[in-house]
């Protein structure tokens, strides 16, 4: 998503963080994405930037609080 | 291993070794790929299951069982306990090494199995299904088979490759948390269920004894609760409460879908069986069995379409299954909806009047009846699969 003036371009990135040392790779998050955006292997998960709307489905059916919505991270770029 | 199977397995649990076991012992070339190490592990599982129900499939193995359950306890969110007797015998596995055993039953029947192998793709021709892509020791690999059978759990994306509708609302998706803790001072064959606001608002909470004071207690919510409060959450408040002093041996998380079974579960080339169809009992959140059943007709119904040489055959599986669980399994969740969002007054006046029952009437029936008696339409529900 971009909102843009004359001087600033407001970029809205992935909003949505992992906190890999603390995910258990339950499936739980991937199994509620309506995007297909998460991809678990056996100890490795990852969200596909691409595809990711920023929903928070899998930040709120995260059972141990490894995923979460950090509103931090939209961006200023001067353009 | 082959070039070309005639069917692949994507999953090694319950229901994808039940598949590849009925599909292989009919003669026809089978590959279960696993994408964990271990088949079995980590187990995401409160590992309850029914005894009649494991020996349709496997010969009951003292080595997979950890406890025998007897009886059911029900505690209302204001203490009131009411205990009935099980009806039949339940028991609780070793999930580790059942897992094995039937994986090991497949392979006995001919069954060629590859672990830590992650499938990140089918094959499509025509928009048929016709084997998967996988990354093995990372490198990245194609395999051909006539049919792939989905059995890729709660998180299965092979179903949405293969154009099945798979993924579940987080208002469905029952987040789960279980710790095994030791020094639990339990009825050793008691099945112990929490229910309201305080242990897990729109689930429960349960207690599943495992022998020499082992325990699995381990919680689920639903995506809604967990908007404001985690099952972790939930569930350390619990254990501070209740168990502080027990040593935690092993946590694990997990997510349950508290569905009926998915609309379509069969497309071109594709069948899906398990958690990844959806196939868990909606009222218990149960899937071991279930996953089984669904797993064996999948495997038969396979085997049979690339016997007789017609691959649409395998659209009979969605109407066997329909028939064997799925239409009971609608009820379940219509009686889930009538009952997990009680208030936990609610809770506690339906507790309270099945402790003034005597014994011989506190049944799951009568639960269930108390539960719904304000809903008519669900008494018939509850009518048609408990008082039989």
């Amino acid at each position: 998503m971009i909102f843009c003036n004359n001087f600033i371009k407001e970029v809205i990135l992935l909003l949505i963080e992992i906190i890999p040392d603390k995910c258990d790779f339950c499936g739980c998050c991937v199994g509620v994405c309506p995007e297909d955006a998460i991809e678990l292997k056996e100890a490795e998960i990852k969200i596909i930037e691409k595809l990711c709307t920023n929903c928070s489905k899998c930040v709120w059916s995260c059972p141990i609080e490894v995923l979460k919505f950090n509103s931090n991270k939209i961006a200023l770029e001067k353009v | 291993m082959k070039n070309e199977y005639d069917i692949i397995v994507v999953g090694a649990g319950p229901a994808g070794s039940i598949a590849s076991k009925f599909a292989s012992e009919k003669g026809i070339s089978v590959l279960m790929l696993e994408k964990d190490r271990d088949v079995g592990y980590p187990v995401r599982c409160g590992e309850a299951v029914s005894l009649a129900g494991v020996e349709e499939f496997v010969k009951p193995d003292p080595k997979w069982i950890a406890a025998e359950i007897t009886k059911f306890s029900f505690i209302s969110p204001d203490k009131t306990e009411v205990i009935i007797p099980f009806d039949g015998k339940g028991i609780i596995l070793e999930r580790k090494i059942f897992d094995y055993e039937l994986a090991n039953l497949a392979a006995q029947n001919g069954t060629e199995i590859l672990t830590r192998t992650y499938v990140n793709g089918l094959i499509l021709e025509n928009n048929k299904v016709c084997g998967v892509k996988y990354e093995f020791r990372g490198k990245q690999h194609q395999i051909k088979s006539k049919i792939v059978i989905g059995a890729d759990g709660v998180e299965s994306r092979v179903g949405r490759w293969g154009g099945l509708k798979t993924h579940s609302d987080f208002r469905d998706m029952e987040s789960g948390i279980q710790i095994t803790a030791a020094n639990i001072n339990v009825d050793p064959n008691t099945c112990y269920f929490y229910w309201g606001s305080e242990y897990a608002p729109q689930g429960y909470l349960w207690i599943f004894p495992k022998g020499n004071k082992l325990a699995n207690i381990g919680l689920a919510i639903t995506g809604d609760i967990g908007k404001k409060k985690s099952a972790i959450s939930f569930l350390n408040e619990f254990m501070n409460n209740y168990f502080p002093n027990s040593p935690i041996l092993s946590s694990v998380a997990g997510g349950i879908p508290f569905t009926p079974t998915l609309k379509k579960i069969v497309n071109p080339g594709i069948m899906l069986v398990g958690d990844a169809a959806r196939q868990i009992n909606p009222l218990s959140g149960g899937g071991i069995i279930s996953g089984m059943i669904g797993g064996s007709i999948a495997g038969k119904v396979a085997a049979d379409a690339i016997i007789s040489n017609d691959l649409n055959k395998i659209y009979d599986y969605e109407i066997l299954w329909r028939e064997r669980l799925g239409k009971r399994h609608e009820m379940f969740n219509r009686i889930k909806n009538g009952i997990y969002k009680f208030s936990d007054e609610k809770y506690n006046q339906i507790a309270h009047s099945l402790v003034d029952l005597p014994d011989e009437k506190r049944t799951l029936g009568n639960v269930a009846k108390k539960a719904v008696i304000n809903n008519p339409s669900l008494l018939i529900d509850v009518a048609k699969v408990f008082l039989k």
